[in-house]
């Protein structure tokens, strides 16, 4: 097993098809499921969390 | 997902992003004021006065040093710690560790541009600094992993924000970039010469996958951070796609990596790796214009906006140049392409419409947005944000266009054969033939750094203000106190 990884042209295809497998496990992740999609796109809000009141204008 | 409500400002460090931002601004100057003279200098090389401290080859490395770890650093410090205390709700995890990452990152600025203008260098592109120094970023980076982790790792928030992964990709690939692009033997312990480890292809390869991740990850992935929590919190609404923000993150991630042997195009590298970055090149237009389609319609829902408010305006046109220029790379990494553009001005106005256009200008956008907001009051003028707007515009595009028609007709000159085989032009005849632009250049250069300059007197202005009014409420308090006791 070591020796087939050991070869590059071999190494060079595993890694391919792990880094290929794994992002489409992620876009599965998140475009698979509706539920899911709802709750990551109610993260958008975090930025807006710890707003203070915006009481002063600017100079034009 | 928890709103935590957040009364106090105390509850946060600020004084830290303070220092920063304001180092930002001066390491601005100081870099673009070093471009500008080292494109002086090439047009007019009386400039070099035979001074062998401020020659084109010691300046350099102090404008590039100077603008991406100085200005871009100190902003990505800054604004890293801004948005990871607002975003995860709780403060910095040191205030200590903090301070020594401020000071430990300015003293590195420090000993780099004194040492370039000495002479001493490792000529690695973009890590140019000596042994001693590359010693001192490492502790200071290690220190800055440990509070940006150390602080999400005590968020009251239980989401982490996208804009947090963006800045936390960009903390550990940079570990892993300095680290192994800087492995060298000094030739002393006394001695700042040392020698790289690796040699050869080999030694390109490692400063290319260096190089180009630094702009992949420092110059990109940071910048990205920095747009998706700013450019927001300008618009006035959050993000177009929480969703595409996770795929464009990821995608970056998986692909930036393997790109940095596109530099060395036509070189004595094996084929495969020229190939295989020039592939990865090209599918990596995929998630940058993801990220950057995702930047634009958040900012076409605040369209009115965009007319009247000139922080925006910056940021619609860094996300513009972002677009532009990561269209532009993988053509450029193409090698048919790269084989007119390589060593010649077109890679320079590759850099600069990048460096200028989308770091500098959300960069702009995200101070205007965050320094009033650091000093709790209002900026000092709206239009001298303006103004700094259409010359940094005016500037950016009088550099780009300069530097690509001097690169393409470089490129095609140099490439010229007479009827007899031999090389139609001499090197002179090609330098004599660029002159103009590289005129042109310090023009636009010194359009930037003019707006630049009105950047600075703006914000000093505002922090006056801010410090004004803050002695101004204490006044009032006191004397309210006062009355009750009374």
């Amino acid at each position: 097993m070591i020796e087939w990884l050991s070869n590059l042209a071999n190494a060079k295809s595993l890694g391919l098809v792990i880094f290929f497998v794994t992002f489409v496990g992620i876009l599965l992740w998140v475009y698979g499921s509706k539920k899911r999609g709802q709750e990551l796109e109610s993260f958008k809000n975090i930025p807006f969390l710890d707003d203070e009141p915006e009481a002063k204008e600017h100079k034009p | 997902m928890a709103a935590v409500s957040v009364t106090s400002k105390e509850q946060y460090n600020f004084d830290v992003v303070r220092q920063f931002s304001v180092m930002s601004l001066v390491w601005g100057v100081v870099g673009m004021l070093a471009g500008v003279y080292i494109a002086a200098e090439l047009a007019w090389p009386l400039l070099n006065f035979d001074i062998p401290y401020i020659t084109f080859g010691r300046l350099r490395p102090v404008h590039t040093s100077g603008v991406i770890f100085g200005f871009g650093g100190s902003a990505l410090f800054a604004t890293s710690y801004y948005v990871v205390q607002r975003t995860c709700q709780t403060r910095l995890i040191s205030d200590a560790l903090a301070k020594f990452t401020f000071w430990g990152w300015q003293a590195v600025i420090v000993l780099a541009a004194i040492s370039y203008m000495l002479g001493h260098t490792q000529a690695r592109e973009y890590a140019e600094m000596e042994w001693p120094i590359d010693i001192l970023i490492e502790v200071v980076w290690l220190a800055y992993m440990a509070v940006f982790i150390g602080t999400i790792m005590r968020r009251k928030q239980p989401h982490i924000y996208v804009a947090n992964w963006f800045y936390l990709a960009f903390i550990l690939a940079t570990a892993l970039l300095h680290t192994f692009n800087n492995l060298a033997v000094p030739v002393s312990l006394f001695s700042m010469k040392s020698y790289s480890l690796f040699s050869g292809a080999q030694d390109a390869m490692v400063e290319w996958w260096y190089g180009h991740n630094a702009v992949g990850f420092f110059l990109t992935a940071a910048f990205l951070g920095m747009m998706y929590y700013f450019v927001p919190k300008q618009a006035g609404r959050p993000i177009y796609s929480y969703r595409l923000s996770i795929i464009h993150f990821w995608a970056l991630s998986f692909l930036y990596m393997w790109v940095g042997t596109h530099h060395l195009h036509w070189t004595a590298i094996p084929d495969w790796t020229s190939t295989l970055a020039a592939t990865f090149s090209i599918m990596l237009l995929l998630p940058s214009w993801g990220g950057m389609i995702n930047g634009i319609m958040t900012l076409s829902g605040a369209r009115d906006k965009l007319r009247t408010d000139p922080i925006l305006r910056f940021m619609a046109v860094a996300l513009s140049f972002y677009g532009m220029s990561t269209f532009e790379g993988p053509m450029m990494a193409l090698k048919s392409v790269n084989a007119l553009s390589h060593y010649t001005d077109w890679t320079i106005a590759h850099v600069h419409s990048g460096a200028l256009g989308w770091v500098a200008m959300i960069t702009f956008g995200s101070m205007y947005h965050m320094i009033p907001k650091l000093w709790d009051t209002k900026l000092y003028s709206q239009r001298l944000v303006y103004w700094h707007f259409w010359l940094a515009t005016i500037g950016i595009l009088l550099y780009i266009i300069a530097m690509w028609i001097s690169g393409i007709t470089q490129g095609l000159m140099w490439r010229t054969f007479d009827d007899f085989g031999n090389l139609k032009y001499s090197f002179a005849e090609t330098v004599a033939a660029v002159r103009p632009f590289y005129i042109m250049r310090v023009i636009g250069g010194l359009f930037f750094f003019s707006g630049m300059l009105i950047m600075v007197y703006n914000i000093f202005r505002t922090i006056r203000q801010g410090a004004r009014e803050a002695v101004e409420l204490e006044a009032k308090f006191a004397a309210k106190l006062a009355k009750a006791g009374a």
